[in-house]
């Protein structure tokens, strides 16, 4: 699903400096650095409690930053929130819309909200609910919707008034595998159509997966920003096989390392080995010299390093830990 | 243009989603009146006091009808962050409040008609000033929208809201002069009635009505209008400093 059609153009649609905001005992954004190119999709990924929602919420006007400064399109948004609103479209880590008006009504009473006429917004709705998918659910109430359906029309709603750059927080967090798939390619989709996109997720391999620019976020700091491509660059030329031997047998190390002396070998676990080079591992020795030893292989595996591993490298969270929001000292920011 | 259209968008909303709730009509219509009908049936005095109890039962239905809206309207969005939509919108927090209380004040001024329809069976209102009943209902309105703000801005839970507001409105209903004369209350609860805005509204409302009130009408107008600005300008004050953190 990631493209390299936009890059960006270089002019920044969203430049954020030295964002920084506390709430009483904890600093939930410690100054923050990022520019989003126009036409980009650009992540933060984190953990729960890293900062991501408090940093979508100084960035939209929905809280006001200790210090720092946010520019949106040429527009400051900590001086003129309200005229950076007019530019931006939001959709929170919540399905926060009517319970009690249809989805079609909802739709549009969200274009209300941005001005637009009668006519037009009747048509957006339209437009939108089939776009998601949602024509059949249009004149049910919101409060019937599955968590996927609400989940996809409250990313409509964000997008009723056709903003160039959208924020969206944790997209798919607590909806089912398919919905997921769809709300991925719809959010592909919007921004092959030029949308600049800052998206928000603990799901290492969603950002893997969307974002050209990923930044990782922990503890209200940016540990690391780069291009995908940068960011897997250290783990590109590794080759990594994992073996699991029966009965937790120990492994020949001191002749693994003797006949396989350019690779890396790290015990993982009872039984459990890793090996990791810079050139492809040969497997046929491997095993004649485990078979040698009387060892029985229950299991050999290459491995793909991906983002998670750079992930976990450079943040030292896990990602049990990503996914359950267990950091420690992480707040629910 | 385009804010008026997001301004008649969320009057709208709120009016269809809200306003002919159960519990809208039980506090702001049905409590009303049964209060007023018990102090007809305690007055003993027949029909002619009607037309003494229909002030009070017109600031009632107003008070009632209007801060019972607000603890839906505001604190449950709040709640369901639903509101933050509205946060969102290119619309000032000036405009954004005044179209989240339009509809309240709405509801609140067609409530006094429901007690001055029923009074019109019972007796003769021809001497009633409408010239002044009808600015003074709408002062009421907006001023009790504005108190129900107030209450909705400062709580989290609904629940909060509506018992916070009972907590007001409850003993506004004895002290406000609604049903008996201030002269009657004891002298040291008179800076407390004088403290609370339906005071003055109530006696416009009687001074319109039966032609008895202690202010002069202008001085009620002024310090009512005063009261609006007030509890609005605190109700946005609230907003800034406790949901836009």
């Amino acid at each position: 699903m990631h493209s390299q059609r936009n890059a960006g153009t270089g002019e920044a649609a969203v430049c954020v400096r030295d964002l920084a905001k506390r709430f009483q005992d904890v600093i939930a954004v410690d100054g923050v650095d990022f520019d989003i190119g126009r036409g980009e999709l650009f992540g933060l990924l984190g953990p729960n409690g890293a900062g991501k929602t408090t940093t979508i919420n100084l960035l939209t006007g929905l809280a006001k930053p200790d210090r720092g400064r946010i520019n949106i399109a040429g527009v400051d948004a900590v001086s003129n929130p309200k005229a950076a609103q007019h530019l931006i479209g939001v959709v929170p880590d919540e399905s926060n819309l009517y319970p009690e008006l249809s989805g079609r009504d909802n739709l549009r009473f969200c274009g209300a909200l941005y001005g637009m006429r009668k006519r037009h917004r009747d048509a957006r709705a339209r437009e939108l609910l089939s776009r998601f998918g949602l024509e059949e659910a249009a004149e049910r109430s919101f409060s019937t919707y599955s968590k996927g359906m609400k989940r996809k029309l409250t990313i409509a709603a964000g997008i009723v008034h056709n903003p160039s750059i959208l924020f969206l927080d944790e997209p798919t967090t607590g909806i089912d595998v398919a919905s997921a798939r769809q709300i991925r390619q719809l959010i592909a989709d919007l921004y092959h159509s030029g949308t600049t996109i800052l998206l928000t997720t603990h799901y290492i391999e969603e950002a893997e997966r969307l974002c050209q620019r990923i930044a990782f976020i922990v503890h209200g700091k940016i540990v690391k920003l780069d291009t995908l491509e940068a960011l897997l660059q250290p783990v590109k030329g590794q080759h990594i096989v994992q073996v699991l031997l029966s009965d937790n047998a120990l492994p020949p190390t001191e002749e693994l390392r003797r006949v396989f002396h350019d690779v890396t070998l790290e015990s993982t676990g009872p039984g459990a080995l890793r090996l990791s080079a810079s050139s492809p591992l040969q497997i046929g020795p491997l095993v004649n010299l485990l078979e040698r030893h009387s060892l029985q292989i229950l299991e050999m595996r290459t491995v793909r390093l991906s983002l998670e591993d750079v992930f976990v490298d450079v943040t030292g969270i896990e990602r049990t830990a990503m996914n359950a929001g267990q950091v420690e000292g992480g707040q629910s920011t | 243009m385009t804010r008026w259209i997001a301004i008649w968008g969320i009057f709208k909303k709120d009016l269809r989603a809200y306003y002919l709730k159960p519990p809208n009509i039980s506090w702001g219509l049905i409590f009303p009146m049964a209060w007023t009908g018990m102090f007809f049936i305690r007055s003993g005095l027949g029909l002619e006091s009607v037309i003494e109890l229909l002030p009070g039962g017109i600031a009632i239905s107003v008070l009632f009808g209007t801060t019972s809206m607000l603890a839906v309207t505001v604190t449950f969005e709040k709640r369901h962050r639903s509101f933050e939509r509205l946060l969102l919108a290119p619309l000032s927090l000036e405009q954004l409040m005044l179209a989240k209380t339009s509809g309240a004040i709405l509801f609140g001024t067609v409530n006094a008609v429901v007690p001055i329809v029923l009074a019109s069976f019972l007796a003769d209102l021809s001497g009633v000033a409408w010239a002044t009943v009808v600015p003074a209902i709408i002062l009421i309105a907006v001023v009790s929208t504005f108190l129900g703000l107030f209450i909705a801005v400062s709580v989290r839970e609904v629940f909060e809201a509506q018992t916070f507001s009972n907590f007001l409105r409850f003993p506004m209903i004895f002290l406000c002069g609604l049903f008996f004369p201030l002269s009657s209350l004891p002298v040291f609860l008179l800076p407390l009635s004088y403290a609370l805005p339906l005071t003055y509204g109530v006696d416009i409302l009687r001074g319109a009505i039966t032609g008895e009130h202690m202010l002069p009408l202008a001085a009620n107008f002024i310090v009512l209008a005063a009261f609006c600005a007030g509890l609005f300008m605190l109700s946005l004050r609230n907003v800034r400093r406790r949901w836009l953190l």
